[in-house]
């Protein structure tokens, strides 16, 4: 039986992740790993599935959008009332309420998802990208006006109201506090492996050669009869769920989440992992998110001096890269590389 | 009524700092086409810059605000031919991340410079306030001249970018760089003139709204930067009376929304009020339409 190219790639690209977990576990469990580095596990896959997803919609589907943490925020809030509210309804494996809990917050960063991106997705260019960060401040604002609570099995909302009945989940702009980190180092590897699974199989589907051929030319796309809305939308929910099933994950690993958390700032971070990993490239997305959660670890020492050096890098290496006669060179070096980045910059 | 009134009036003097800072951006955007994220950092250093000579040098608050605008300017000249010359055959995104690394590296020097503990600016202006409706309705000196400099300024550049040769150049670049290169233009200085202008009003921008909101921190710039930007887009960007009327359209709903509908979600309504704005004007209120080309 012969496989398809894209199918060895795909394979050779799960037992990369799985060898990396096998390493990271192993050194997790013998104890090698600093202690430090051990608590940047979780962050390091939510922010590789951030990522992923993220890549989904700036490289894939040609479009930027700057307020994915805003989705990243809806599966973390939702996540943990949906864990608080599985475990009051009997669901006591912890395993079993973190998968619900992910799919529940990745429910509902879908359902935003759609809501969002008809509006968005009929904007253009710097629009699309002013009107998603508009939507992720939005969400933020509103995220901050939200009460929930748990009274037995009923659940209360209420807005802009701290006073409701049962214990409180969530408290407005104090957020949520005391959340029963259930997530673990393993759940967030299996959520790497599944976002791979649909982001991959996605990009070398039909949709996903039609969700590229919108990216590269539009009018020549809608002429060959591809519904253009269809494809971009398809890639903006799928990264919003992926997005939300981080959230929840990464809510569920911290004891407090507040929705100042996630602003602005929380977008453009994962946009530079995105941008410097190589805009289109799952892999460069995937190490970049890696080094750069770990980066600022690394850094300690240097202190107060650590956002500044991270700045000049970010500088540097945007100057660096995009300098012609460092791409000639580069290209020259890698015949592959020059090729694969312009394909995905020339959309942009 | 009268405190409808005392609203609008803040509202038009919040949406004159906004209209300020977007003159900048959407400057820049009409002829660099670029989003410069750092933009809103510059106001930050322009406010820091002035308070300086005011609190340790006693410099008079005119001299400080000068002080203010040839230090903004030297730096967004300085970014422009350091940061964003060399990428100009780049990706549009490369030179936005770019922008984003910019912006960190202001707020950071100005983090180790001035330590994150607040500043309180001393109030600059005194010309006196006026009292209407037996003293119901004050307006304060700080709103007053927030409102003339803007009238001002925004005088001061229609004039310039309609009458002067630099002004034309500058238009004639943001039309069209390759023909505009082809007519003798110096493209390169246009731009860089283009980024002092802009980091000028940047300054101006930062002292106003440290007037009238008197804390003084390294991100005290991200959020109306953000918001300026709101409104250069609202307005349609690249368009100069365009951000003139996005920056006090934002600022008198923002004060509004604050005022009537509900404190927290002030600037979520700005944020609504963009997106409404641009699903029926795809291309902002004074924008030019998107054409198509196949």
């Amino acid at each position: 039986m012969k496989l398809k190219k894209s199918t060895i790639n795909n394979i050779i690209s799960f037992g990369i992740v799985i060898i990396a977990f096998i390493i990271c576990q192993t050194m997790i469990s013998t104890g090698v790993m600093k202690r430090s580095l051990k608590g940047q596990m979780i962050p390091i896959c939510v922010y590789i599935v951030m990522a992923v997803s993220l890549n989904l919609v700036v490289g894939i589907s040609g479009e930027l959008s700057l307020g994915h943490a805003g989705f990243m925020s809806i599966g973390v809030f939702s996540g943990i009332i949906g864990s608080a509210w599985l475990e009051a309804i009997g669901v006591t494996n912890e395993v079993v309420r973190l998968f619900m809990s992910m799919i529940i917050g990745g429910v509902f960063a879908g359902i935003f998802g759609v809501l969002i991106g008809i509006p968005v997705l009929r904007l253009r260019g710097d629009y699309l990208a002013i009107v998603t960060l508009a939507f992720g401040e939005i969400i933020r604002n509103v995220l901050n006006c939200l009460y929930f609570s748990l009274e037995g099995t009923k659940l209360h909302v209420s807005f802009n109201n701290p006073s409701i009945p049962g214990t409180i989940l969530v408290n407005g702009p104090n957020g949520a506090k005391d959340v029963s980190k259930i997530a673990t180092f393993p759940a967030g590897f299996v959520l790497i492996l599944f976002t791979l699974v649909v982001v991959m199989n996605l990009i070398n589907s039909r949709s996903g050669r039609a969700i590229m051929a919108a990216r590269d030319n539009r009018i020549a796309a809608e002429a060959m009869g591809i519904n253009v809305t269809k494809y971009k939308m398809m890639a903006f929910v799928t990264a919003a769920v992926l997005a939300g099933m981080a959230g929840a994950l990464y809510g569920l690993s911290m004891a407090t989440v507040t929705a100042a958390k996630f602003k602005f700032d929380t977008s453009i971070l994962v946009l530079v992992f995105v941008v410097l990993g190589g805009i289109g490239n799952i892999w460069g997305s995937i190490i970049a998110a890696a080094l750069l959660t770990v980066l600022p670890e690394l850094l300690r020492a240097f202190a107060d001096y650590r956002m500044l050096i991270y700045a000049i890098v970010l500088i540097l290496v945007m100057l660096v890269t995009n300098n012609p006669t460092m791409r000639a060179l580069l290209s020259k070096l890698i015949p592959r590389r020059g090729g694969a980045q312009s394909k995905g910059g020339a959309a942009l | 009524m009268v405190s409808f009134l005392r609203f609008f009036i803040n509202g038009i003097s919040l949406g004159s700092v906004y209209a300020i800072i977007a003159l900048g951006y959407t400057m820049v955007y009409g002829i660099a086409k670029m989003l410069n994220f750092a933009h809103g950092d510059v106001i930050m250093v322009g406010a820091y810059i002035a308070f300086c000579a005011m609190s340790y040098l006693n410099l008079p608050p005119l001299l400080a605000v000068l002080c203010a605008m040839v230090v903004c300017t030297c730096l967004g000249v300085v970014i422009e031919g350091l940061a964003y010359r060399p990428l100009r055959q780049a990706a549009k995104l490369a030179v936005l991340i770019t922008a984003i690394g910019v912006s960190y590296l202001l707020q950071n020097t100005a983090l180790l410079i001035w330590s994150s503990n607040p500043k309180v600016f001393p109030s600059v202006f005194n010309v006196g306030q006026i009292r209407l409706f037996d003293g119901n309705l004050v307006i304060s000196s700080e709103t007053i001249l927030t409102i003339v400099a803007n009238i001002v300024i925004m005088i001061a550049l229609t004039l310039f970018t309609s009458r002067t040769k630099m002004g034309k150049a500058m238009r004639a670049v943001s039309e069209d760089r390759g023909a505009a290169e082809l007519m003798g233009i110096n493209v390169n200085r246009t731009i860089s003139l283009t980024f002092a202008i802009g980091s000028a009003l940047a300054a101006i921008a930062g002292v106003l709204l440290c007037s009238s909101y008197p804390t003084l921190q390294p991100t005290t710039g991200s959020m109306p930067g953000i918001k300026a930007f709101t409104a250069a887009v609202f307005g349609g960007i690249g368009s100069i009376p365009g951000a003139m009327i996005g920056g006090l359209l934002l600022g008198i709903i923002e004060i509004l929304g604050k005022a009537y509908i509900s404190t927290e979600l002030g600037d979520a309504l700005v944020f609504a009020v963009l997106i409404v704005v641009l699903l029926f004007k795809p291309a902002g209120l004074l924008g030019k339409p998107i054409r198509e080309k196949v």
